[in-house]
């Protein structure tokens, strides 16, 4: 059931959010070309993060695949 | 004639002078481009403390270097070191609980106290080596090869993902492959699941092995110039030895206590697990300050599914100064086949005690201070505290820990 919410919020935002995805000129990258706007600005802070979660949670994936397997007692 | 000689002369004076102005420059820029090519390091290291369980000192470095026009080899060296106690899954009693160690000596747990296995103490080594090449002018691959090592399990892996973009770079397609082979060899053997603990155990091997494989696929957006998005999908599939060794279940009898034989029972998980996460994340920059928002779905076969939350603001201070507030909110539901205790004439085929399969939330809070220098080195610093509150028919305690973490990037 919350399964199917989500699908369904996933696809109205896409299908709400679609029209407006124009894009920006080569020019217009300033903003998007700075370090803070990466997806991911801090790969180390990400590397220790899923670390910790991937020990202590039960959950994993999602952002990326990969990175490397531990006993995580 | 005389005046077209003049006026070669000249010509070849300025072929020439533009030949000397172009070769200037293209070295010049070559130099440039060397000058800016240099090594990029990353350092950093985590302090990791969880109140009365484990602690773990994690120094990691990553060094990335420009052999090409856009093509990168980089490498990283992690060194993992853990002490401590860890949540063995038996259930706190009103007497106190002695235990066996994986090795065959024994420990105890007071009365009304959740039982830790204090002989947790490991040092894990994981390196990675990573090729960044474009494979043409909108399509750019990273491969990467992983290995880790420590006294009882060793990790192998290799990734792949290819990018495309396109719609004039604002669109971008990704997908990814990883596939890891691990190996466990837990110390005293891998004990038979659901049989009892004991120093003469019986075990299915010391060598045991797990594959675990990822796909992922992914689509990144500029919304606007201050806006970007991205949202994957990945599917996983780990196949093999997937239960914790060193986890136990208490038996208790009809009166609800421990049972007079066999109290403890070695856990036991399915051999495969199929995994599947959705990802979906904003960056967004108001006038200087950036927000960063998260949101991931995950659900397997195992019967568990989670949401996790994840917000950080990047206030700028000004001068390159920066502080970012950190809000993590995770909540899971637990396995079709955790049990808080098992019932003695009613043994389930798997059973699990451990609080990670169990329902909970996670919950972390911190703060990150930054600066980014002139030079283009960046220092920071981070503490964040972890709560871990259990829920369902998990009665055991709060897990809480603290993280500081010190980075330091630099070109040299």
């Amino acid at each position: 059931m919350k399964k199917t919410i989500f699908i369904n919020i996933l696809l109205l935002l896409s299908l709400t959010s679609g029209c407006s995805f124009t894009g920006v000129k080569p020019w217009e990258r300033d903003l998007l070309a700075q370090q803070k706007m990466q997806l991911d600005t801090h790969p180390l802070d990400s590397y220790l993060d899923d670390h910790i979660y991937y020990s202590k949670e039960n959950s994993s994936g999602g952002q990326g695949v990969g990175g490397g397997g531990c006993g995580c007692n | 004639m005389q005046l077209k000689k003049s006026n070669k002369s000249k010509q070849k004076f300025i072929k020439n002078a533009l030949s000397i102005a172009t070769s200037t420059m293209l070295a010049s820029i070559s130099h440039t481009v060397m000058a800016e090519s240099d090594w990029e390091v990353d350092s950093a290291v985590l302090f990791y403390s969880e109140t009365d369980r484990v602690s773990v000192i994690e120094p990691v470095v990553s060094v990335r270097k420009e052999i090409s026009d856009d093509e990168f080899l980089g490498m990283r060296v992690v060194v993992d070191s853990l002490t401590g106690s860890s949540a063995n899954g038996a259930i706190s009693t009103s007497s106190a609980q002695t235990f066996t160690t994986p090795s065959g000596s024994s420990y105890t747990a007071a009365a009304n106290e959740t039982p830790l296995d204090p002989s947790f103490h490991d040092t894990r080594v994981a390196l990675n080596g990573s090729w960044e090449k474009p494979l043409s002018k909108t399509i750019k691959g990273i491969f990467s090869v992983n290995a880790s090592s420590e006294y009882d399990y060793d990790s192998y892996g290799v990734v792949a993902n290819i990018s495309w973009d396109f719609n004039n770079r604002n669109t971008t397609l990704l997908t990814g492959l990883s596939y890891n082979i691990d190996s466990v060899n837990p110390v005293g053997g891998a004990p038979t699941g659901l049989n009892a603990m004991s120093a003469s155990k019986t075990t299915q091997g010391s060598n045991l092995d797990k594959t675990v494989t990822d796909i992922l696929l992914g689509v990144t957006q500029v919304i606007s110039r201050d806006t970007l998005m991205q949202f994957n999908y990945s599917y996983g599939m780990d196949d093999g030895y997937l239960t914790d060794p060193y986890k136990i279940l208490s038996v208790l009898d009809s009166g609800g206590n421990l049972r007079g034989t066999d109290p403890y029972l070695y856990e036991k998980r399915p051999t495969t697990r199929a995994r599947n996460a959705l990802y979906w994340k904003v960056a967004h920059q108001f006038t200087d300050d950036v927000l960063h928002f998260s949101y991931r779905y995950y659900w397997d076969d195992w019967g568990l599914d989670s949401n996790t939350l994840d917000v950080r603001y990047r206030y700028e201070l000004g001068g390159g100064h920066y502080i970012q507030p950190h809000l993590r909110y995770y909540q899971q539901n637990k396995v079709d086949f955790y049990h808080y205790n098992l019932t003695d004439g009613s043994i389930p085929t798997y059973a699990s005690a451990d609080y990670r399969l169990s329902e909970m939330t996670t919950t972390t809070f911190g703060i990150k201070y930054g600066i980014e220098m002139d030079n283009g080195h960046e220092f920071s610093t981070r503490l964040e505290t972890m709560n871990q509150s259990m829920g369902g028919d998990n009665k055991g305690p709060d897990v809480d820990a603290l993280i500081l973490q010190l980075s330091y990037s630099f070109d040299f």
